[in-house]
């Protein structure tokens, strides 16, 4: 007797009819660069899976959409414990610029794009940016002020408001 | 690894339906493999799958969807319409390449 291949091609389960309606979002409450990263990696690969995704800047995290700031966040091994040196060296003159450059390196050596560009690969991928009210007023910034793609200042309560039924994160 | 008939050929695939020997593939069964999951190719689609096969001979990985934007030149916005929700995993999908690896 022969076999028969009877096996079913197995088609991948890419999942659309799971994630309809799944949602994420952000709030990105940190100015330094190493802490605007978490959000744009987690953002994108959320967007990557097909999750409507929306990010809220608020307080620091304003920096990274402020058109004067966001090219130019920086990293400091300042008060940062994680960075395994001697406390006293974070305070050194120049050391700010030498650890932002050598992260910018690092970061750059694995094609992850600057902030700026991965603001605009979310929104490419279909992101959501939203701005803080009250960090827009404590800072006396309007739209004018703030990366081009931002959808709009919203406070709280509207964010909240928009992202009903997501899950959420808080960095 | 589980072996699948598609097209009546013989092919290797892992759990999820990925194909596992990239040189098993040719453009039919790349056409096969969209129409599966509910795509039909345009040319326009052709090139971001030529896209993937050349960067994957040349890198030996699958490119991101960075890199295909990047490296490949098609825009972002363009790859989420030509390949709905999930684009970085349907393009490896028909080009009979592992999913891609880097986060970004």
């Amino acid at each position: 007797m022969t076999t028969t291949d009877t096996a079913p091609a197995i088609i991948p389960d890419f999942g659309t009819e799971a994630t309809a309606g799944r949602k994420l979002a952000i709030i990105c409450s940190k100015g330094s660069l190493d802490m605007a990263y978490p959000g744009l990696i987690l953002a994108n690969a959320a967007l990557g899976e097909g999750v409507e995704t929306h990010l809220f800047f608020t307080f620091w995290g304003f920096d990274m959409i402020n058109k004067k700031t966001m090219h130019e966040l920086k990293f400091t091994p300042l008060g940062n414990t994680a960075t395994h040196m001697p406390q006293g060296l974070g305070g050194l003159p120049g050391i700010t610029h030498m650890a932002t450059s050598k992260f910018k390196k690092s970061i750059a050596e694995l094609d992850v794009p600057e902030v700026p560009d991965f603001l605009e690969q979310i929104v490419a991928s279909g992101g959501h940016l939203w701005a803080c009210r009250m960090s827009a007023d404590m800072n006396h910034l309007t739209e004018e002020d703030l990366y081009e793609e931002v959808e709009g200042i919203i406070s709280a309560s509207d964010f909240i408001e928009k992202t009903d039924g997501a899950q959420l994160l808080f960095i | 690894m589980p072996v699948t008939t598609i097209d009546g050929r013989q092919v290797h695939v892992n759990e999820e339906g990925f194909l596992t020997e990239p040189a098993e593939w040719d453009e039919a069964l790349g056409k096969t493999l969209a129409a599966q999951i509910g795509i039909e190719l345009t040319d326009e689609h052709w090139k971001a799958i030529r896209f993937l096969r050349e960067d994957f001979a040349a890198q030996g990985e699958t490119p991101t969807l960075r890199r295909v934007t990047v490296a490949g030149g098609i825009p972002t916005k363009q790859l989420f319409q030509l390949f709905p929700q999930k684009p970085a995993k349907k393009m490896a999908y028909i080009a009979g390449l592992p999913k891609p690896h880097g986060c970004v």
